[in-house]
């Protein structure tokens, strides 16, 4: 949905343009990325470009920098004490880990739905009207319809429509998760950024979040973090494999799982480590 | 001894322990209750006390108890929750915050007739008020802080990371997320602490010796007028509290009904905290269930 990447009037990303050129067809490029905890370096200098209205799974082992790398693109490792990042990544023409960069701007329009469901501890309609209050928009009617809008994009209005005002918490594991998205989706972001989104799920909450996802990618451009290898085969167009904070290997899904270029790729998806 | 019995051994242990605390308490409990509910009457507790004749009351000095609550719980409720807010949220970890914890935890365990002292110096002698309410209540705020602030921050810790991580990750500031998050989250532990508080308020005596007073001037309640000297709301009179009260008639009384007033005074004293403290954890609950739409 390139409308809702327009309608940004009132963000401020205030920062000089950089010279490094995003391709149309890409919403995110990394350059050089680096990040390091304290003194350990978690992601070794990676660069890849992110596709518009496309979903890009990161793979790899625990601990090889996916969700380091993740967590970066919307600067919440800002909040871990000791972390630092080097390197460019450039959205909107902007290099979003300069210091300049408005975060809370910055997070409004890339979005973030973690592994574990966190509902906030309120009703279902304030969970999604919460973001929405803060951003100024206070008229009730205005509000029932993005929550409205929110959760049928979430395919979640069915089953908590008549129970809006209910708390968030009792809602299944599988529910809470696609309340954390409608959420999200309810920021009218450009990106959303998954951390192992269907993780904590079983199988058939999970089935319907990677339908989810792959009905959202439409709209919107999504990255996600995943364990499971044959999620990533399933739900993503371009596929990137982590190693030890390295990018081993990163290609359309279909080529990298059938027919990876790099050795290490092949063993990882065939289990031979991990 | 095989596990089997040590764990029965051990489970007896504790079963002993609660029973000894319960019993501790109820036995309490019974003895004031006992021996002090025959004595409160409604014009025990309407009517001023007396200096030596016997059949005084405590009408004045169980206003004060509540009205030196309320003053101290407006003074320390804000800065308390603020500095907690404070430690929790944006001290950076280093030596500063470390001179801060250690300054919290000495002031929470100095001795409350210290502060009384403190207080002396400062409220009474150097601003020249003499012995007032605001004087005890800045006083029992002195005392309070520390406990208000640490249960503060120990509740605001104890709100899960992903509740904040997922606020900040929408694109709302920390202080917006501080304010209708990670507050609410840790309000029902906070309250907890506030009363808690409050009843070592309520039963404080030492502190408020040098402070609010022994004595209470003659009190006119339809004066509400919070200067004139008559006035119970006025916050530079003098003012002798329940606790005070009890002990002052014990030690220096002259009324030939001391064991009468001692006991009712107490009664009345146990049974306020014991009101106070309900009242205030079913209204936290209401306001919680509200917050967290919860039924």
């Amino acid at each position: 949905m390139m409308t809702a990447v327009k309608e940004r009037t009132q963000v401020d990303l205030t920062v000089q343009p950089t010279p490094i050129e995003v391709k149309s067809e890409n919403i995110i490029a990394v350059r050089n990325l680096e990040i390091f905890y304290g003194d350990k370096r978690a992601v070794n200098g990676i660069s890849l470009d992110i596709k518009k209205n496309s979903v890009t799974a990161l793979i790899g082992p625990s601990g090889c920098g996916k969700s380091t790398f993740l967590r970066s693109i919307n600067r919440m490792n800002d909040l871990i004490p000791g972390a630092r990042a080097a390197g460019e990544i450039i959205y909107e023409d902007l290099n979003i880990l300069s210091q300049d960069i408005n975060v809370v701007a910055l997070r409004k329009e890339i979005g973030m739905v973690f592994q574990k469901p966190n509902p906030f501890p309120k009703s279902i309609y304030e969970n999604i009207a919460h973001g929405l209050k803060f951003a100024g928009i206070r008229k009730k009617t205005e509000l029932d319809e993005i929550v409205e809008e929110s959760l049928q994009k979430a395919a979640l209005w069915d089953e908590v429509k008549d129970r809006l005002h209910k708390s968030a918490l009792s809602l299944s594991g599988g529910q809470q998760q696609r309340l954390c998205i409608a959420r999200s989706i309810a920021m009218k972001p450009t990106v959303i950024l998954l951390d192992e989104p269907s993780s904590a799920l079983d199988p058939i909450s999970n089935a319907k979040v990677e339908e989810l996802i792959i009905g959202l990618k439409k709209d919107y451009s999504i990255i996600i973090v995943t364990h499971n290898m044959q999620q990533a085969a399933r739900i993503s167009d371009k596929t990137a494999f982590f190693l030890n904070g390295d990018l081993i290997e990163y290609d359309n899904t279909k080529k990298l799982f059938t027919n990876p270029s790099v050795k290490k790729t092949e063993e990882y998806i065939s289990g031979r480590f991990g | 001894m095989n596990s089997k019995a040590a764990d029965r051994v051990a489970t007896g242990v504790f079963v002993a322990i609660a029973i000894v605390i319960v019993t501790i308490l109820v036995g309490l409990f019974f003895y004031i209750f006992v021996n002090g509910f025959k004595y409160i009457s409604f014009d025990f507790l309407t009517s001023p006390s007396s200096n030596v004749r016997a059949g005084g009351g405590i009408r004045d000095q169980l206003f004060n108890s509540f009205y030196i609550l309320f003053l101290t719980m407006l003074i320390t409720v804000p800065i308390g929750v603020g500095g907690g807010i404070y430690m929790a949220e944006y001290a950076k970890p280093g030596k500063v915050t470390d001179l801060i914890r250690t300054c919290i935890e000495v002031l929470s365990s100095l001795p409350s007739i210290v502060i009384g002292m403190f207080g002396l110096l400062i409220f009474v002698n150097t601003t020249g008020w003499g012995y007032t309410i605001i004087g005890g209540a800045l006083a029992l705020t002195i005392f309070n802080l520390p406990t208000m602030v640490r249960t503060t921050e120990d509740a605001i810790r104890a709100v899960p990371r992903d509740l904040k991580e997922a606020s900040l990750a929408l694109g709302v500031t920390h202080w917006h997320t501080i304010k209708t998050i990670i507050l609410p989250a840790a309000f029902p532990s906070i309250l907890t602490g506030a009363i808690l508080a409050a009843g070592r308020v309520f039963g404080e005596a030492a502190a408020l010796l040098f402070t609010a007073g022994l004595s209470t001037p003659r009190l006119d309640y339809m004066n509400l007028n919070p200067f004139s000297e008559q006035s119970p709301l006025n916050i530079f009179r003098p003012a002798e509290t329940l606790a005070v009260h009890i002990w002052s008639v014990n030690t220096q009384g002259l009324i030939p009904d001391v064991n009468e007033v001692a006991s009712g005074s107490s009664a009345v004293l146990v049974l306020s905290v014991l009101v106070f403290n309900l009242l205030a954890r079913w209204i936290g609950s209401l306001i919680h269930k509200r917050v967290t739409a919860t039924k």
